[in-house]
């Protein structure tokens, strides 16, 4: 064996699943002096991935989970080690049968073949040991199977130290993590200090405790799934290998039940939540079988064998199939059910993967090997970055709370629009009391509890009549109100006011601030002092990194402005870039300003009656700021606007918001105010006008050109990925951001459906629309338009179909719409030539 | 055939035992619990023997309260019904000596009433090892005995019991009712299914508490014995290894 090095390019920590595929990608990637240590033996070391059930499901809602799952299993393809079997998951329920069709349109957009759905006859044909009459229906997907996650793992070290590129030591357990000026040094280990710039923690379970060793935070709960395995199961007797059976997952019990070899695996995410603490968790020695696999607590599965023995009783009802081995396996659960992945904010070249499932980790390892490389990685991993999280969601607390919540919808139906329930009024703006007193729902966004309507306009509705849409359907009506497309047409009308504490505030001041906000911006960012700056940053690659406001407030001093949901990742990536000479430095004033937006044609009359500065067009244009006095208040006032009317964004120190409100909500009575929520802001005001959203138009995956948001000139200023933007405006674009509309919203069954987003567009045929660049077209947002009357889809569509007049489909449970390209590029439906908005 | 089982909620342990602070006993917070393997295989000769002569199987424990799991283990076996003798509310309670256990379960069998014709131990238990309960149950009771049993047959009144010994195998005929202490090796105890565990939660189980009983013996404390230290030698790679492994085999005897 070759001696402990005292030096490495970069220190891989855990040699599970995660840290053999970050070994693995670093090497193809071109790494070299690569070390791998784990504290367990090889090849399997004790954690999470020892004991994993193995199965790869391939459909996710969420676009990038599924992404890094359809790229795990070509790259365990690749490796020989994955079995197709195929796989169902089973409904029990209407509602679950329901959820399924939902389940194939979201495969469709992203990209999974050979789906269907299946009569419970059907699905007997494929699992003949399964009793159908406990079940309504299936989703069979072909493409389901299992792996062998130790042996890819062997082979991906293999692969690595055959090339050279890496050392492996097991048995090696880390005792420390040396970080000096913010900056991760070195690794002290039992056998000896490596001294190295990059650390990779891929320490599943275990994460958060490494990651304390260095100060950083990650943020997961190490959680107990129940699984049993029972044999031998006399079904399975004449079977070759490891599966034939298609694995089933009976959803509305959260079990799955699989072949494996002669015996077939039992687990569940149905008992109660079982958290851990990492530093409670058993050493190897310590442990009965393996550090992740625990007693089995039987009580906790007592319900679950019930319903396992419903569904498949020729087998499990046999006395003869005994339960052979019966664990509480650990795995790793996040706040918000996403891995963690990424540079931590607190320690610069320390990076966490953790929270990864066998489904994706070998996906996820090429994404953030790329990330490590290159800052370009193919699949936009930004839902899953370390940086998203706020400090009160890096609390034990919040993790634990939210990581209980999570759990039991591991297999669940779970709403788009769902809130949490749990650790809510972390962050209560200075409206939060007023709000509540007039009717306000508070969705939560980043901590913030946000109004997205206010139960006090439920008046307003008698007046609007259709108008409103109203949605018959429940699942369309939940965590939704006709009120938000009332508070659209009354702010329409006279005036709103829209609480938007939730912003992230950023002041960038210093000697070298215009500099670096050039270097940031796609925008010319040297503007007169008091100009508002809508722009984009890019990454090297031309990737869509943010997209976000900055007022130029000084010479020296400018304030970036930014959604509560992107606030810390955008912090990270500003940071990230400051000049190291120290002319330019960033503070966060999230929790110093609050923001009130005053918007409608009547805003500058209200406002104008309650301050003597000049609001007219002329003295207050379009895209500028100004200090205003309300009274006693100071506010800084900027004119610009998200849901396509004229107004202001009114930024007040948080401990005089109170009055601020209470000013511009006595003015505004003979203005006829409403208070606005969240639901006119973020959608329906906003598809209306068709301004696009990071993370749901924005991402790395898509460019500025292709998002319509190229500007006529290109700046002479250098900024990052200018070059790769430059390019992009010199060819085509192999997609087109557009702005469609539903024909006709009514179902077989007459009633009329509301698409909400993430559902494929498909063509005349009910073909899907793919790309030159294979992308599938499917809805980046969905919502009502209550002033044209029409529901609004948002699509990149490729050109041939990004014609206005375009006749296209969207499938949305199972059944396919009539669609219509309304705009095509930034075009916004409504007031088309911005007249309102510059008014 | 009526048969009584007696077990014991023993920790699972791993590699590594770490005691309590004061070293009273094993900490088994991250433990798992189980039925000493000897009584597991006890367990299973008594489900077998009724299912080839009939009659019923008890299965009865002294412990704390949560050794309920393991008479529920016994009864997804198998067992028809379970008495429980509880010595405390959880696995911190204090542990009772083998005399003191002894006259308990004495105590309980009488009181039962059922006329068993058959009282399976384990031969000893797999955490504190006294090898004593069977012997003075059989004592109080007044019952023939045999210790470290791995094999079972009964004829009609009378029991076959075979007992290995380091030459061979000494084989002994009682009368029943008997005492019979078993060892590991009696059967390949099954694994129960999910029908069995189902079953098993709606079995009944007499549950009585017990006041302490002081029977002589006084733990002090608990030593853990030295650390038993595994040492690997890499012997070579590849075909360069072969010469290497003749030579540990043969140093084995086992070429």
């Amino acid at each position: 064996m070759s001696e402990f090095p005292t030096q490495a390019n970069v220190v891989v920590i855990g040699a599970g699943i995660v840290g053999n595929s970050m070994a693995f990608h670093l090497s193809k990637l071109g790494w070299r002096d690569i070390v791998l240590l784990d504290k367990g033996p090889l090849p399997n070391p004790g954690g999470s991935t020892g004991h994993a059930s193995n199965f790869i499901f391939l459909v996710d809602h969420s676009k990038e989970m599924c992404k890094f799952t359809l790229d795990s299993v070509k790259q365990y393809k690749e490796l020989g080690v994955f079995t197709r079997s195929g796989g169902i998951e089973v409904a029990r329920t209407p509602e679950r049968m329901e959820e399924l069709k939902r389940r194939v349109a979201s495969g469709k957009s992203w990209g999974v073949q050979e789906m269907e759905l299946l009569s419970p006859q059907e699905v007997k044909q494929h699992v003949p040991f399964l009793d159908s009459n406990v079940i309504l229906g299936g989703f069979y997907t072909h493409g389901i199977g299992t792996v062998d996650s130790l042996r890819a793992g062997t082979l991906m070290r293999e692969y690595a130290q055959g090339i050279g590129a890496l050392q492996v030591f097991p048995n090696t357990e880390i005792t420390g993590l040396k970080v000096e000026n913010g900056h991760i040094r070195a690794v002290q280990t039992n056998k000896g200090t490596i001294h190295a710039n990059t650390v990779i923690i891929a320490c599943g379970i275990w994460s958060p405790r490494i990651a304390r060793m260095a100060g950083a935070h990650i943020s997961l709960t190490p959680a107990v799934h129940q699984m049993i395995s029972v044999g031998p199961v006399p079904q399975f007797a004449n079977t070759v290998g490891e599966i034939e059976f298609p694995i089933v997952r009976d959803m509305d019990t959260n079990m799955y039940e699989r072949q494996h070899g002669g015996d077939m695996e039992v687990g569940s995410y149905a008992h109660r939540p079982i958290l851990w603490e990492p530093d409670d968790i058993p050493s190897i020695e310590q442990a009965a079988l393996s550090p992740t696999e625990l007693p089995f607590t039987k009580p906790d599965f007592d319900l679950q064998m019930e319903q396992a023995l419903e569904l498949m009783p020729d087998i499990l009802g046999n006395e003869q199939v005994g339960i052979r081995y019966a664990i509480n396996g650990l795995l790793s659960l996040t706040p918000d059910g996403f891995p963690i992945l990424g540079e931590t904010p607190e320690v610069k070249g320390l990076w966490s993967v953790a929270a990864v499932w066998i489904k994706e980790a070998p996906g996820i390892a090429r994404a953030v090997a790329e990330w490590m490389t290159n800052g370009n990685p193919e699949i936009d991993p930004s839902g899953s970055d370390i940086a998203r999280f706020y400090d009160h969601q890096k609390t034990k607390f919040h993790a634990k709370a939210r990581s209980a919540e999570g759990f039991n919808k591991t297999y669940g139906i779970v709403h788009p629009r769902e809130q949490w329930s749990t650790n809510r009024q972390v962050r209560l703006s200075p409206f939060y009391t007023r709000e509540r007193e007039l009717g306000a729902v508070f969705f939560e966004t980043a901590g913030w509890e946000r109004p997205n309507w206010y139960e006090s306009n439920r008046k307003l509705l008698t007046g609007y009549g259709d108008r409103t849409m109203p949605r018959a359907n429940e699942w369309d009506a939940r965590w939704w109100s006709p009120i938000i497309n009332a508070e659209h047409l009354a702010m329409r009308e006279r005036v709103g006011m829209v609480d938007l504490s939730a912003f992230a505030i950023f002041d960038v001041t210093g000697p070298g601030t215009c500099d670096y906000m050039q270097k940031m911006a796609v925008a010319q960012m040297d503007v007169p002092v008091g100009r508002v700056v809508y722009t984009s940053l890019l990454n090297e690659h031309g990737g869509i990194k943010a997209d976000l406001t900055i007022m130029r407030l000084g010479p020296d001093h400018y304030r970036v402005v930014t959604g509560g949901f992107d606030g810390m990742r955008d912090k990270k990536w500003f940071t990230d870039h400051l000049p190291e000479d120290g002319t330019v430095q960033l503070s966060d004033l999230t929790s110093a300003w609050a923001t009130l937006g005053v918007w409608g044609p009547q805003a500058r009359a209200l406002l104008q009656s309650i301050t003597e500065t000049d609001l007219s067009n002329k003295a207050f244009p379009f895209g500028t700021c100004q200090w205003l006095e309300i009274e006693t208040v100071r506010v800084l006032a900027s004119r610009i606007s998200y849901v396509g009317e004229s107004g202001w964004e009114l930024y007040v120190p948080f401990e005089q918001g109170a009055r601020l409100w209470d000013l511009v909500w006595e003015a505004g009575q003979k203005f006829g105010i409403v208070p606005v929520g969240i639901g006119v802001y973020a959608t329906t005001g906003r598809l209306e006008k068709g301004y696009r959203a990071y993370g749901n138009e924005l991402e790395q995956e898509y460019n500025l050109v292709e998002a319509g948001m190229q500007r006529p000139q290109v700046k002479s200023q250098d900024f990052i990925g200018k070059a790769a933007y430059l390019e992009q405006r010199a060819k085509p674009p192999a997609a087109v951001l557009c702005t469609l509309t539903v024909d006709d919203n009514t179902s077989a069954s007459g009633v009329k459906r509301y698409m909400m987003g993430r559902e494929p567009i498909l063509d005349l045929e009910g073909e899907p629309l793919v790309d030159a660049h294979g992308r599938r077209s499917y809805v980046t947002s969905a919502g009502g338009g209550p002033s044209i009357g029409k529901h609004i889809l948002m699509s990149y569509l490729p050109p041939a179909y990004a014609k206005p007049g375009t006749k296209l489909k969207v499938e949305y449970f199972g059944e396919q719409y009539p669609v219509t390209v309304a705009a095509v590029g930034a075009t916004p439906l409504f007031d088309p030539s911005n007249e309102r908005v510059k008014a | 055939m009526n048969i009584l089982v007696c077990i014991k909620r023993v920790p699972l342990t791993g590699d590594k035992l770490v005691l309590t602070p004061d070293a009273q006993t094993l900490d088994t917070r991250l433990l798992g619990f189980t039925i000493s393997p000897h009584e597991e295989c006890a367990v299973e000769e008594a489900v077998r023997l009724v299912e080839k002569y009939g009659g019923s199987s008890v299965a009865l424990t002294l412990g704390v309260e949560p050794a309920t799991e393991q008479l529920r283990d016994a009864m997804a076996i198998g067992i028809d019904r379970a008495i429980h003798l509880v010595t405390g509310a959880d696995d911190n309670a204090p542990e009772w000596d083998p005399l003191a256990t002894a006259g308990a379960i004495a105590d309980a069998i009488r009181a039962d009433g059922a006329a068993f014709d058959l009282l399976l131990f384990g031969n000893e238990a797999a955490d504190s090892g006294g090898y004593q309960v069977g012997i003075r149950v059989a004592h109080t009771l007044d019952l023939p005995c045999v210790t470290g049993v791995k094999g079972l047959e009964v004829n009609g009144n009378m029991l076959t019991a075979k007992r290995e010994t380091a030459g061979g195998m000494e084989i002994f005929e009682l009368p029943l009712p008997a005492v019979v202490t078993v060892k590991e090796g009696l059967n390949l105890p099954r694994y129960p299914s999910l029908p069995g565990r189902l079953k098993a939660k709606k079995k009944p189980i007499v549950t009585s508490s017990l006041a302490w009983r002081d029977g002589g013996l006084e733990k002090l404390q608990l030593k853990l014995p030295p650390e038993q230290t595994h040492q690997a030698e890499m012997l070579g790679k590849g075909a360069d290894a072969a010469p290497r492994v003749v030579d540990v085999l043969e140093r084995l005897g086992l070429l």
